[in-house]
């Protein structure tokens, strides 16, 4: 008997949902593109499989990582988040630099102030 | 009456999994070369062969090899950690960048300090007091659009 309230998998799968459907917690049809981009790109088996191979507490959290990492790939089909982890890697390089040398100009201060002090107690 | 494809002398990785005619046109051979099948075979089992073949015939073919090393990282990153697979990394990086940007203010702050309380000696000199504006927070507003809360990672 078709469940007249199928999930968005079901839905995108043009099947029956049973009652206990397997996406059906974690890809609500008010949701659609969330099942689209997961199916696009890991493809509803390997979606099931992985979710299987799961303990049920941790699914939730999987679909929502699997569901930022295919919409990142449709996003940016090149590089999918990866892309992301490369541009905070440069971030956080250019952002060592920019501590290294504030911290080389506060060293020059800090010895231009000392040679001061030390000259101003020679003539005095 | 159209000929058989040409077969390359040696089969990809991929058509060696697929246990397939290696054709010298496959979109796989190029990237997923047969000295290195763990490559292939962690992306099959991620994305599986259907779903590689269609976002690599979607981008341009000199961006193909970055295309497939991208998918082996984040296909060898959802293996090693099959709930949060890449977003772990995201997560730890994101922490270090906010914690360093912590850092670089009090470094500067410090040295406007050091500039302010000597400006008769050395001259008025200028901090930057500014945030580097091209660090533009992507990732925090990619992850807030997902409702995601990373701090779970920390």
């Amino acid at each position: 008997m078709l469940n007249s309230r199928r999930c968005a998998a079901c839905i995108y799968l043009r099947r029956k949902c049973p009652r206990d459907c397997l996406f059906a917690p974690y890809f609500p049809s008010s949701n659609p593109q969330r099942f689209a981009n997961v199916h696009k790109i890991f493809g509803a088996s390997n979606t099931s499989k992985m979710l299987t191979q799961l303990p049920v507490d941790l699914r939730a959290v999987a679909v929502d990582c699997m569901y930022f990492e295919a919409t990142s790939r449709v996003r940016c089909p090149v590089y999918g988040c990866v892309g992301i982890i490369t541009a905070l890697v440069q971030q956080i390089t250019d952002i060592q630099y920019e501590i290294a040398k504030t911290k080389a100009e506060i060293a020059l201060y800090s010895a231009q102030q000392q040679q001061m002090s030390e000259n101003k107690d020679s003539q005095g | 009456m159209k000929g058989p494809e040409a077969r390359s002398s040696t089969s990809c990785a991929a058509c060696r999994l697929q246990k397939r005619r290696c054709t010298s046109n496959c979109i796989f051979a190029p990237h997923f070369r047969s000295d290195d099948p763990l490559k292939f075979a962690q992306v099959h089992k991620v994305f599986g062969a259907s779903n590689v073949s269609k976002i690599l015939s979607e981008v341009p073919q000199e961006q193909r090899d970055d295309t497939a090393n991208s998918l082996a990282y984040e296909a060898e990153a959802r293996l090693r950690d099959p709930v949060y697979g890449c977003m772990r990394t995201i997560a730890l990086l994101q922490r270090k960048r906010v914690e360093l940007q912590h850092d670089l203010m009090l470094a500067r702050a410090r040295l406007a300090h050091y500039i302010a309380s000597n400006s008769s000696q050395f001259g008025k000199g200028h901090v930057d007091m500014a945030p580097l504006s091209h660090l533009s927070p992507l990732c925090i507003e990619q992850t807030q659009s997902f409702g995601w809360n990373l701090s779970e990672f920390y």
